[in-house]
């Protein structure tokens, strides 16, 4: 199965009932999937005006109780990045895939690039925290599709799953497990009468209760600056205060629950990070620099976002050198480095030519330089 | 003292104490006007969600209706309460929002929703200029009027709003002033019983940016210029509508009914799975 086909599966099977897109390469099986699929469970994929329609029109939708996908590309991502925001400041379950194509601009949309992995945590303004996870295989756009789903319901956020055109436009088997043994995250809603005046619903680093209409709550729901039952206040700094801090710890606070890695470096010298479509690669290369007698191992980051800060400082006491596998300029690696400043040596390596997976032998070959 | 509570306080939110407009502005005229046609149908707040962009207009439904209301991003009420119609349609959704708001930074939603043909009402108030943010020129002001980014006189023409949606398919187009709170009234219930896309708009006054910039005066002078220059839609037929001011063509511009999208989308639901 195609990784764009199994996400739109994983999306059905993680309960989506509407999903709103604009067409674009190489993301477009997805909505081609969906457009058939909603109806049959009782749903809908709306093909919007544009990518901020499709944003919007989703955000909406989640409100009324829906659970909701955005698929896109870099450049329909760099459109929404406003309601991304806004969608963090109301608390919006929301997930949106990013088959990610060779930018920047419009680039070469049938090329695979991990060009846009800042963006999501930094692309729209202001300080806030968003989830992003990473799938390397067909599988995984299944597997990460449904978890995005339920990270998002859990935490009211808009949770990225950050693929590219490798991954999306890649066929192998996919496993669609039967339908108990999936399992799910609903949100929780507040009891039918319930006072909005009288419980939080908003900036509960425990995640309130969403406040979803059409319930009788008659909730207010504004992304400007406001209190933990929708009030607005623009006056307090120390309300801005509440509301940054509240919105980033939500996340932050639940960081075990969420962060995700696959590492294998026991006993090893160095070990190479990467994620998505390259993380095959660097395991690969990592099994290969072993069979030629290296202490290699690696780390695969499953979660980019909120940042395996742990799981990279625990890996840079274990080893001494790190090389951070990226199919781009090094977006990723100043944050490992970052982490790791002072106990290993971390260097980057981009693949030969940007736009195409880094190849074995050259990886190898760089991995005995490092050692050497 | 005895005090008596306006007719329509039920439909605010009770923690709301006054409303944040400008002196002579027409949003209080026009919430009235919402609120009124509602309570003359005798619906309650809870069939309806509200969706507001950012604007002065937007304010009139953001914090004071005690509804569900979703205060929106500039430009994407329309974009938002085209998610909610869709996945609520047993309720009523309206947007309500400034002529900048829906026509320059969210044009594109209001006319492609028109096309749709999807069941909001959305009340456009068109007071020709940006207020909120100081009085720059807006895609409805007059050619020729000053305004703070346009003091030379805007070289622009304005866009003719009403047949604009019109010619985009809405099901229902009315326009108004904020001098007729009786016929906007009307137009409003009529809107909200309309299945389709239902749009009003409604020339409002801003005395403090508009009247102030381009030198039409007060409150009063406005409404009374409003109220001279408002010509019925059939009689204003083959003229320049509203481009100018000169004249404003007042009434309904179309009233017809055709094929709704959440209809179509429930069919289509029941052809393929049997939900409906």
């Amino acid at each position: 199965m195609m990784g764009n086909v199994a996400c739109a599966e994983g999306a059905i099977a993680a309960g989506c009932e509407f999903a709103a897109g604009y067409p674009i390469t190489p993301a477009s099986e997805i909505t081609h999937t969906l457009a058939k699929r909603l109806p049959e469970v009782g749903g809908y994929f709306l093909q919007t005006e544009d990518e901020i329609g499709a944003i919007c029109a989703a955000i909406g939708a989640s409100w009324t109780g829906k659970k909701v996908l955005v698929p896109t590309s870099g450049p329909g991502i760099s459109l929404m990045l406003e309601n991304i925001g806004f969608a963090v400041g109301i608390e919006t379950p929301c997930v949106l895939i990013n088959v990610q194509r060779g930018g920047p601009t419009t680039g070469a949309p049938t090329m695979g690039l991990q060009g846009d992995m800042v963006q999501p945590r930094r692309g729209s303004h202001g300080d806030y925290e968003i989830i992003a996870l990473c799938p390397s295989s067909p599988q995984e756009m299944f597997d990460l599709t449904v978890q995005a789903f339920n990270l998002a319901e859990r935490y009211r956020v808009p949770v990225f799953v950050m693929s590219d055109a490798f991954v999306g436009h890649m066929r192998e088997e996919v496993i669609i497990p039967e339908e108990d043994e999936i399992e799910l995250t609903d949100r929780k809603v507040p009891k039918e009468g319930t006072d909005l005046s009288k419980i939080k619903v908003f900036l509960d680093e425990d995640v309130a209760p969403m406040p979803i209409f059409g319930r009788g709550f008659k909730s207010h729901v504004t992304s400007s600056c406001h209190d933990e039952h929708g009030n607005r206040n623009l006056i307090d700094p120390t309300a801005l205060d509440n509301f940054i801090r509240r919105l980033r710890n939500k996340i932050l606070k639940h960081r075990d629950e969420i962060v995700q890695v696959e590492a294998d470096y026991d006993g090893c010298d160095l070990a190479l990070v990467a994620y998505g479509a390259v993380a095959r690669c660097a395991k690969e290369a990592a099994r290969l620099a072993r069979s030629r007698g290296f202490d290699v191992g690696y780390l695969r980051v499953i979660t980019a976002w909120p940042f395996p800060d742990r799981e990279i400082r625990d890996l840079s006491q274990k080893v001494k050198r790190i090389l951070v596998l990226e199919n781009n300029s090094g977006q990723y690696y100043p944050y490992v480095r970052a982490e790791a400043a002072g106990a290993a040596e971390v260097g980057f390596l981009a693949p030969e030519i940007l736009g195409q997976l880094h190849g074995l032998d050259y990886v190898v070959e760089k991995i005995g330089e490092v050692l050497r | 003292m005895n005090t008596v509570e306006h007719p329509l306080r039920k439909y605010l939110r009770p923690s709301v104490g006054t409303t944040g407009f400008c002196p002579g502005c027409g949003d209080g005229t026009i919430s009235q006007c919402v609120l009124r046609a509602i309570d003359e149908l005798k619906m309650d707040m809870d069939d309806f969600v509200f969706v507001s962009g950012i604007g002065c207009a937007a304010w009139i439904i953001s914090p004071y209706f005690n509804a569900d209301v979703l205060h929106t991003t500039h430009g994407r009420p329309i974009a938002f309460a085209t998610g909610i119609k869709l996945n609520l349609p047993e309720k009523k959704v309206m947007v309500i929002s400034g002529d900048g708001d829906l026509t320059a930074i969210g044009g594109n939603h209001l006319i492609h929703a028109a096309r749709r043909n999807i069941d909001l009402v959305v009340i456009c108030v068109n007071n020709g200029i940006y207020g909120m943010t100081g009085g720059q020129v807006a895609p409805t002001t007059p050619r020729g009027a000053r305004t703070i980014t346009t003091p030379l006189g805007s070289l622009e023409n304005a866009f003719d709003i009403s047949p604009m949606v019109q010619a985009a398919g809405a099901s229902y187009v009315a326009r108004w002033t904020a001098y007729h709170p009786r016929q906007l009234t009307r137009s409003i219930k009529r809107a909200i019983q309309k299945k389709g896309f239902a749009f009003i708009e409604v020339i409002s006054q801003c005395p403090v940016q508009f009247g102030a910039k381009t030198g039409a005066g007060s409150a009063v002078e406005m409404l009374k210029m409003f109220k001279e220059r408002s010509v019925p839609v059939k009689k204003a037929v083959g003229t320049k509508l509203q481009e100018t001011y000169d004249s404003i063509a007042v009434g309904d511009f179309v009233d017809t009914d055709k094929p709704e999208l959440c209809e179509e989308i429930a069919k289509l639901k029941e052809r393929t799975s049997g939900h409906i």
